[in-house]
């Protein structure tokens, strides 16, 4: 499922992708719908507060975590997930 | 206005098609051709409704995507242009905050989704497991051929989510009953709106009940906020029907819905039948969502202010139907998207919908369905359809799509 999905809400700065392959994660709470997308994408970095609203565990994510906190972005149905180079 | 909608180049003004559209009767696990036919000519097409009024439907995931997510688009059934189902429902008001905007709809969701997260769904698994095995217990001590809709896939949604609000399982007969008439599109406004006049009164009287005593429910939890001043009586009433009916026919038609899929693909039974792991037990889930959608009858908005999108503008005051069921086999979107194929990654699919009204219950239908598709074909490996295929009813007459019933037998 690569042709046609939404493009990941990330800008990719190629000056960065080898000396840091960690990323921010940013959330903005007030978007939330509490649909829990994320944790079910990426369990390690989202989680819900007792209103099941979204919750950051992690802020900068590494490699080997960008799949699934990519495939968060691409769920949340508020748009309330960037994935951002730093 | 509705009436003067300019369609897409391609489609002349005499051609503007009925919507909804038959299935092909051999083909119950399909979308119609004929929106099929629509998709392949463009994301946006003019439809006809059950009221002679025109509205645009939103043929390709992008753009069902899109609108869905944009605020530009309102719930409201009360806003000009909104594309309804059937005529209004006498009496019954509002279902809550599913047919509300943003901010108050952001609000009143908010008091009802902790329970629906998904670690506080995990933790009912074991509770539902035994559930489902309870059911099937039953079923395999009693006599061959069962209804499997009556016999498990109604009560288990049902027994959750009365064990959820709060709501005793006793009085099923009473909401299961109700709640089957106000889905079905061939009821009169007069018969659903005395359906769902006796469940909110119903639930009414046991919200009562919890403002003088409560519990640990969450029934009990809407009567805090009645106590508070955040809601009244008849706002927290609205709520609770609407998570008992959003409970139940949903889960239940997929169980029943999905089973029968399953039959009919051998191959896919097999591999679910055989499977230990659990991911791949919730991968299918999430592809037997892409593959049956069964809100056929698509999400319905009215636009609030000229939107442009696919080289179209759609003016405010028109409505916008998203039929996530045909969403779910973009083939720009899903390989293939006609096969089923429980190997695939479908965790993008819109069976839930998409932007602030994606369905709250969604863990809790998830984690019911994971429990139901790893637990059932395991347990009754030779479940088998146990009349003609010919002769099992769809619902193509409800709102939520499924069967009537499903006889089987092992």
């Amino acid at each position: 499922m690569t042709v046609g999905s939404p493009a990941p809400a990330h800008t990719t700065n190629p000056m960065h992708e080898e000396g840091n392959p960690a990323m921010k994660v940013e959330l903005e709470a007030d978007k939330c719908v509490a649909s829990g997308q994320c944790v079910l994408a990426a369990m390690d970095v989202f989680d819900q507060d007792d209103d099941g609203i979204a919750i950051l565990l992690e802020e900068q994510v590494g490699e080997d975590r960008l799949d699934d906190v990519r495939e968060a972005v691409a769920v949340c149905p508020a748009a309330a997930i960037r994935l951002v180079d730093q | 206005m509705a009436d003067t909608l300019t369609g897409p180049a391609h489609q002349a003004p005499d051609a503007v098609p009925e919507f909804p559209m038959p299935r092909e009767s051999r083909c119950p696990f399909d979308p119609p051709p004929a929106l099929k036919e629509l998709q392949g000519q463009g994301p946006l097409a003019k439809v006809r409704l059950w009221d002679g009024s025109e509205s645009w439907l939103v043929t390709r995931y992008a753009e069902q995507r899109a609108l869905l997510g944009d605020p530009r688009v309102s719930a409201d059934t009360d806003q000009p242009g909104y594309p309804t189902k059937a005529s209004p429902q006498a009496g019954e008001g509002k279902l809550s905050f599913i047919m509300m905007d943003d901010p108050e709809h952001a609000r009143l969701r908010r008091m009802v989704t902790g329970p629906f997260a998904v670690k506080k769904v995990e933790a009912l698994r074991p509770a539902v497991q035994r559930i489902v095995d309870g059911l099937i217990d039953d079923m395999l001590a009693g006599p061959a051929p069962v209804d499997l809709v009556d016999a498990f896939a109604l009560p288990i949604p049902s027994l959750v989510i009365c064990e959820l609000l709060g709501v005793p399982y006793d009085d099923h007969e009473l909401f299961q009953e109700n709640t089957k008439t106000m889905v079905r599109t061939t009821a009169t406004p007069e018969e659903r709106g005395a359906a769902s006049r006796e469940v909110a009164g119903y639930l009414a009287a046991l919200l009562g009940k919890r403002i003088a005593e409560p519990k640990d429910d969450l029934l009990s939890s809407l009567a805090g906020r009645v106590t508070a001043g955040e809601l009244d009586h008849g706002q927290a009433t609205e709520m609770a029907l609407l998570l008992l009916i959003a409970g139940h026919e949903t889960t239940a038609n997929m169980i029943a819905l999905g089973t029968l899929a399953l039959l009919r693909h051998p191959d896919q039974f097999k591999l679910l039948r055989e499977s230990d792991d659990p991911k791949f037990v919730a991968g299918a889930v999430e592809e037997l969502l892409r593959y049956l959608h069964i809100t056929h009858l698509g999400r319905r908005r009215a636009v609030t202010e000229d939107i442009e999108i696919a080289g179209q503008v759609i003016k405010a005051g028109e409505g916008v139907i998203m039929v996530n069921e045909i969403g779910n086999r973009d083939p720009e979107v899903f390989a293939d998207p006609d096969r089923l194929d429980l190997t695939r990654d479908a965790r993008r699919h819109v069976a839930f919908g998409f932007g602030v009204h994606q369905c709250l219950g969604q863990p809790l239908a998830r984690m019911e369905l994971q429990v139901v598709y790893g637990t059932l074909y395991k347990r009754i490996p030779t479940l088998k359809l146990a009349a003609p295929m010919e002769d099992v009813r769809f619902k193509n007459d409800a709102f939520i799509y499924g069967v009537h019933e499903l006889p089987v037998s092992w």
